[in-house]
């Protein structure tokens, strides 16, 4: 029953992808980014992972790409829209990209996957005694990544004083 | 029951037409938006990996990288307002004015 789904939103991803770096218009490309973050939402429902499915719809869909449209619709794109759009190196990157590829698919291929079952199964099972993904994902955060959660904060507060004071006219 | 290879492949074909999108393009929000592409081909990997092994590792690493690509999107965006005042252009090849 999970095959449909993942052909679905896996294929969604990688054409809106594939779409999001060829598009000329820079707007069409940020709204297929939007269209590439959904379905990675989804595909994080597929994986039991809800509560960073919200999250990534909240955030990143809902947060990110509205910063991104209003940047595009501060600054005047018609001009860069009209221009080459591509680098002249567009062969060796394809080459590179390609290299990239073929090397994923090796590991892939030659790569053994499943943990040992009992460490697993002892991980699934401290996993569910929290009683679901949320709970599970609050506990942890609140305990063992209490550190990086607090620097986290902090990093974001630098951000935001730092995109401030960037974009001002005069400081 | 879908094997978690599947996502693998999946985030690493996402991550390698994000990079391609990164090198080829010449708009400067472009880059930024095939930056976000590979950051949520990562984002990909790790939930499958969580999955995979039954750790939470996976996700909690997950929420910092969304974090941080939040933080990086909004000060790459100051920075391209900001020197598009000074030469009204989205294109990085004329963006050299520190070229020796």
């Amino acid at each position: 029953m999970e095959w449909p789904f993942f052909i679905i939103f896996g294929l969604g991803m990688l054409i809106s992808s594939l779409l999001v770096i060829t598009r000329r218009n820079v707007v069409h490309a940020a709204l297929y980014l939007l269209l590439t973050l959904f379905c990675a939402a989804a595909l994080y429902v597929m994986l039991e992972a809800e509560f960073l499915a919200a999250i990534q719809v909240l955030i990143y869909a809902g947060a990110i790409m509205m910063l991104y449209v209003f940047v595009i619709m501060l600054i005047n794109v018609r001009e860069s829209m009209a221009e080459r759009q591509w680098q002249r190196q567009k062969v060796a990157a394809g080459v590179i990209g390609a290299l990239l590829a073929a090397e994923f698919f090796v590991i892939l291929i030659k790569g053994i996957w499943v943990p040992s079952a009992k460490t697993a199964e002892a991980a699934k099972a401290a996993l569910n005694a929290y009683g679901g993904n949320t709970e599970a994902f609050g506990v942890t955060l609140y305990t063992e990544f209490l550190f990086p959660f607090e620097v986290v904060s902090l990093l974001l507060l630098a951000a935001m004083i730092g995109a401030i004071v960037i974009a001002k006219r005069e400081i | 029951m879908v094997p978690g290879e599947y996502y693998l492949a999946l985030a690493g074909l996402v991550f390698v037409i994000g990079g391609i999108g990164v090198l080829t393009r010449r708009n400067v929000i472009m880059i930024l938006m095939s930056i976000e592409l590979m950051l949520n081909a990562v984002n990909l990997t790790f939930i499958a990996f969580a999955k995979m092994h039954g750790n939470m590792m996976g996700q909690m690493f997950v929420i910092f990288v969304i974090t941080v690509a939040a933080v990086e999107a909004a000060v790459g965006l100051a920075l391209i307002i900001s020197l598009n005042r000074r030469k009204a252009t989205l294109n990085v090849d004329e963006i050299n004015i520190l070229k020796w």
